[in-house]
């Protein structure tokens, strides 16, 4: 009980300290001017060539990333902090180059009607692809060291180890053998375990506000997209005759129903990765646009008063996302699984 | 319209960076957590079912000693009976030798006995005859003498015939 209050006591404070934070901020940009929320949060989901720390336009602190680009003439690599934010044109003795809208478009090409121009084909590590490499390292770092844990141990497990079995054990006994089946869910448990914790974690760094979380990957319909292609890949890859015969042939019905069926169910094998990848990528997204668009809020009204209710809310749609950020990967290694399964399903003849 | 727009870069690097990541986890990561839990599962496994069967060697065990005990005591009873049987028929052959033997022995101190008596009579006989010898000898010595101590000579030695 006494714990309990503590605990209300102490989360209480926290809130307060942090409508603090945003008034302060509120007085910063207040004196800016007209507060644009679509363009905030837009800037904040999208990715980004610098890793942006504090303070506005010119007088901004980011952490620059190196920009790699194949132009006509080759590939080109800079730091992206050449670009002081965007005022300056960079130019190197492969081409010049502009970055408008955290985009980079060859010097003198953007149009501000048609809002594009010619592009380099941009491989840079920005803030996305340098969260994509942390949480990659975080991920091995974890798993080698549990993994070394057993090699160690074989008995009990302990510390990291045994917060790791049981979600380990989870994606083996509650998506992989239920959904596979005990024969063959060995040979995809790899794939099911690494696009499980990845999606995982990757979601739950994107819910830091600050350096190194703060980006979007999770939410990025290009990462959501290639992870739904490789699960297309090894859905179709591993499908067995009776997986193609269902699709093309479908077994059981009229010759008519046969032909019309073999479109239908073409259709639905692009169609099952399409909504992987948008589910993961709009339920994140979209969790993030709610966080931001209720601290824009308090900018919104220009009101310190709004804090006191957009903070809690925040704090509330945070925690939401934490969950959210579990079910996703969830859901997305179970349908993955659900695909593998009817792929290589055993199918008794009727 | 930014916001699906796949972009090449993240695209490529998101491809690459998870290969990557599959092949190292699988490798170093999974393969070893999963095959330690399935031997650890296995061995958890085998400890029950070795112990099932140990209780059941036990129960097994159990009801052999309880059949052995019995067996045991049947065959002590068996045993008891047959010994019981044994003492008897030794005993009623004993009783019956002794009879027997007795009756034997006493025909044979009978027939002892009369022979005994036979010798005897016959001593006496002889020596009822031998007396008498003597006697007559002694009465006719005597005789030559006197007739009436004669006759208290006889007397006298019938009487001391009857004491002997």
């Amino acid at each position: 009980m006494i714990k309990n209050n503590h605990f209300r006591f102490i989360s209480l404070g926290f809130i307060f300290l942090f409508s603090f934070l945003f008034i302060e901020n509120v007085n910063a940009s207040g004196s800016e001017g007209d507060f644009n929320a679509n363009e905030m949060i837009m800037h904040h989901i999208a990715d980004s060539h610098e890793f942006h720390l504090w303070g506005e336009g010119q007088e901004s602190l980011s952490i620059p990333l190196p920009v790699i680009l194949w132009t006509e003439n080759g590939l080109d690599i800079f730091m992206s902090g050449k670009f002081h934010h965007g005022e300056e044109t960079v130019t190197t003795d492969k081409g010049s180059y502009e970055l408008i809208h955290d985009k980079i478009y060859y010097a003198g090409t953007y149009s501000e009607e048609a809002h594009t121009g010619e592009q380099p084909l941009d491989f840079s590590i920005t803030k996305n692809v340098f969260t994509l490499i942390l949480s990659s390292i975080l991920i091995c770092l974890i798993f080698i060291t549990v993994a070394k844990g057993y090699k160690k141990r074989p008995g009990a497990p302990k510390g990291l180890q045994s917060l790791m079995e049981p979600l380990v054990i989870f994606v083996r006994d509650e998506i992989a053998i239920p959904n596979i089946g005990e024969k063959k869910h060995h040979i995809f448990m790899p794939f099911l375990l690494t696009v499980f914790f990845f999606i995982w974690l990757n979601n739950l760094i994107g819910l830091v506000p600050f350096f190194p979380g703060s980006a979007n990957l999770s939410g990025n319909v290009s990462f959501t997209g290639t992870l739904a292609v490789i699960t297309l890949f090894v859905v179709n890859f591993s499908g067995n005759k009776e997986y193609w015969k269902h699709i093309f042939w479908m077994p059981g019905v009229p010759v008519p129903v046969k032909i019309l069926l073999a479109p239908i169910e073409l259709i639905s094998v692009f169609a099952k990765p399409f909504a992987l990848a948008v589910r993961l990528f709009a339920n994140i997204t979209a969790g993030h646009i709610v966080v931001l668009s209720l601290i824009a809020l308090i900018f919104i009204l220009g009101s310190y008063a709004a804090s006191l209710v957009a903070v809690p809310l925040a704090l509330f749609i945070n925690i939401l996302e934490l969950l959210v950020a579990f079910l996703q990967a969830f859901v997305f290694t179970l349908l993955a699984a659900l695909f593998i399964g009817q792929a290589v399903a055993e199918h008794e003849h009727h | 319209m930014d916001l699906i727009t796949p972009s090449i870069g993240l695209v490529f690097w998101t491809g690459l960076v998870f290969l990557i990541l599959i092949i190292i986890l699988r490798a170093f990561a999974w393969k070893p957590i999963l095959s330690a839990l399935k031997a650890r599962e296995d061995s958890i496994e085998d400890a029950l079912k070795s112990a099932e069967l140990a209780k059941q060697e036990m129960a097994k065990l159990q009801a052999d000693n309880q059949k052995l005990l019995q067996e045991a005591r049947a065959e002590r009873d068996k045993l008891l009976k047959e010994a019981t049987d044994v003492a008897t028929k030794i005993k009623e052959e004993a009783k019956a030798d002794a009879s027997k033997q007795t009756e034997k022995m006493i025909g044979d101190a009978k027939k002892a006995i009369e022979l005994e008596k036979n010798a005897a009579l016959r001593e006496v006989t002889v020596k009822v005859a031998e007396l008498s010898l003597e006697i007559a000898e002694k009465v006719l010595r005597k005789n030559l003498s006197d007739d009436k101590e004669q006759k208290a000579l006889v007397d006298d030695y019938i009487k001391d015939l009857k004491l002997n």
